[in-house]
């Protein structure tokens, strides 16, 4: 039985090798598959798209023609709701607050980060292990579970409030996956350049800022962007420790919904402004983004 | 890497970090460990009350719901992204101005914060501003999702898959990059299918990031929270209501320090306990097929 089973998958194989399937169609084969390719691609990018252009159209209409009158594209474009934004202090402060405590928390975690994913990789130390699996635990751990200790612990230091808490809070997912990426990269990057720089008579943090460093300047690139993505997005510890002067935009947009209603037309600018700042980040790593999703390890 | 020095001053590379996520994570996490043994009445009033929080938890039926909920909801996302991000990385395009354009389209729904995610869904689903709600009410659907709970949990999986399916995508792609051309030559020159060659050639290497996926996706779609919260607020009635939001309006909305911090043990633990059992599973199975001279 197990045989002839054999047998025949053999014979298949045998025919496809010396298949009698002209070039000519062939081609033709590849080419329509490459077709139908595109087709499905085409189909997806749009769809991932669809709900984006819908916050666009919105954010060009006045609210009158939003809720007037079902419009695919804007019949009179007006740019009220964003120049509204950007004229308020207390709109557009959120968007800086935001920025700032990315910016604080891609700062804190790279300093932390680049030497403890350097002795991760290339040393060998009482507890390395169980030390690496608890940090990537930290990454496991809901938000939610850490909102009060954090509420009670950033007041009582008096840190409530303020940009850094919010940049230290997320040092909790953000400290572990850099690590966890860095490790990857600098793993890739061979010992024996480690070995001649020492014997060249390079000092560890010399050798570390001149070398080591722009060696693996793409992963840092990428890591760069993914603290960026994780802070950025974060909400839920964000909102929570601040209340006037860190506030962050997600928080702020949900002031549109007053009682008089929605305002809809300046909640789908702010929503389209939120997504400018990461269309850039993408944009300036979108040649190493590629081996940054493997997180260095391909 | 083997060839790693034996050197305990490494600690002294790591103590920042160590330092900075002890204040982030231990104490905290402290903090939570002793309110969930102790009944807190005031600033200065507390007793110890042992398990009892924990033995409340358990026993909640609310919260088994949303537990059996989360569930749902994670394997089911599971069900589709996985292998819906696997088929977009193998027909995205390897090189060009093509393939940067589509990287940037693909990434961006990552780099939206949750809750804007939340207000564009809420927009979109509407049936009488978005599109969608208004396309589905046009046809003849009878479609809203603040009444109807199996719309509301059809647009949030709709919705988490808009979402996440990207990053499974964009892992999978960065997989299948690491590929050298050699392989496929050598798939060309036994005119081996193209099924064989997903099989045989793509598939084998996309093992690793395939765990970094599943591990990510389930960890992240076990926490979600603003994006329901945006859309459906957890209703109608409580159907979409997952564990953090409980844990969330547990915590903060009544205060209940010790059931909310037991409860907070509780999940994470959960968590800590199914991703640990999912990827010692995955590397026994790789060690097995590799001990028996597969793939």
């Amino acid at each position: 039985m197990s045989y002839q089973l054999e047998n025949t998958q053999q014979g298949e194989k045998y025919n496809t090798i010396f298949s009698k399937v002209p070039a000519a169609e062939r081609r033709k084969r590849h080419s329509r598959s490459r077709l139908r390719k595109r087709l499905l691609l085409g189909t997806y990018i749009v769809l991932l798209v669809l709900p984006l252009y819908w916050l666009l159209n919105m954010s060009l209409q006045t609210n009158s023609e939003i809720l007037g009158s079902m419009t695919l594209w804007p019949q009179n474009l007006t740019f009220d709701n964003y120049i509204g934004i950007f004229t308020n202090p207390s709109w557009y402060m959120g968007y800086v607050n935001s920025i700032m405590y990315v910016v604080m928390n891609m700062i804190i975690t790279m300093l932390v980060a680049l030497p403890a994913a350097y002795a991760f990789s290339r040393y060998k130390f009482i507890g390395d292990k169980h030390l690496f699996f608890w940090l990537l635990t930290n990454l496991m751990a809901p938000p939610a579970v850490f909102l009060l200790p954090y509420f009670q612990l950033y007041y009582s230091v008096g840190l409530f409030d303020t940009h850094i808490a919010v940049a230290l809070a997320h040092c909790l997912f953000n400290i572990p996956l850099a690590i966890w990426i860095l490790e990857g990269f600098m793993s890739s990057v061979p010992k024996e350049i480690d070995e001649t720089a020492y014997i060249d008579g390079y000092s560890f943090p010399k050798f570390f800022i001149k070398i080591f460093i722009p060696m693996i300047s793409s992963g840092i690139g990428v890591v760069l962007f993914f603290l960026f993505m994780f802070s950025w997005v974060e909400l839920l510890l964000a909102r929570t420790l601040t209340s006037t002067d860190a506030q962050p935009i997600g928080m702020i947009m949900t002031r549109t919904s007053t009682a008089s209603g929605i305002d809809w037309g300046t909640l789908a600018a702010a929503g389209m402004l939120t997504i400018v700042p990461g269309i850039l980040v993408v944009y300036f790593v979108r040649n190493h983004i590629a081996k940054g999703f493997a997180l260095g390890r391909t | 890497m083997n060839n790693k020095v034996y050197n305990n001053r490494a600690w002294l590379l790591v103590l920042p970090m160590l330092v900075l996520v002890a204040f982030s994570a231990i104490i905290p996490l402290m903090t939570v460990v002793n309110y969930s043994v102790q009944d807190v009445l005031g600033p200065n009033a507390s007793f110890f009350t042992g398990t009892e929080w924990f033995r409340t938890m358990l026993n909640d039926s609310a919260l088994q719901a949303a537990f059996g909920r989360q569930i749902m909801f994670s394997l089911i996302i599971l069900a589709i992204q996985i292998p819906l991000g696997i088929g977009i990385a193998l027909i995205m395009p390897k090189q060009g101005w093509q393939a940067s354009a589509v990287l940037i389209l693909i990434t961006l729904p990552l780099l939206i914060p949750w809750n804007v995610v939340g207000s564009i869904w809420q927009i979109f689903t509407r049936g009488d501003i978005g599109l969608m709600g208004w396309g589905l009410r046009e046809l003849g659907i009878n479609y809203n999702i603040t009444r109807n709970a199996g719309d509301a949990w059809a647009t949030i999986i709709l919705m988490d898959v808009w979402h996440w399916t990207p990053l499974v995508a964009m892992l999978c792609y960065s997989g299948l990059r690491s590929i050298p051309e050699a392989y496929y030559q050598a798939a060309r020159i036994d005119r081996a299918s193209k099924w064989a060659v997903f099989r045989y050639i793509q598939l084998p290497k996309l093992t690793n990031v395939l765990v970094i996926a599943v591990l990510l996706r389930f960890m992240h779609s076990f926490m979600i929270y603003a994006e329901p919260f945006v859309l459906t607020g957890g209703g109608p009635g409580s159907s979409t209501t997952f564990l953090t939001q409980s844990l969330a309006t547990m915590a903060i909305g009544q205060q209940d320090l010790g059931p909310s911090a037991a409860f907070s043990i509780i999940y994470f633990l959960v968590i800590l306990l199914v991703s640990w059992v999912f990827y010692t599973t995955i590397m026994h199975l790789q060690k097995d097929k590799n001990s028996q001279g597969g793939v």
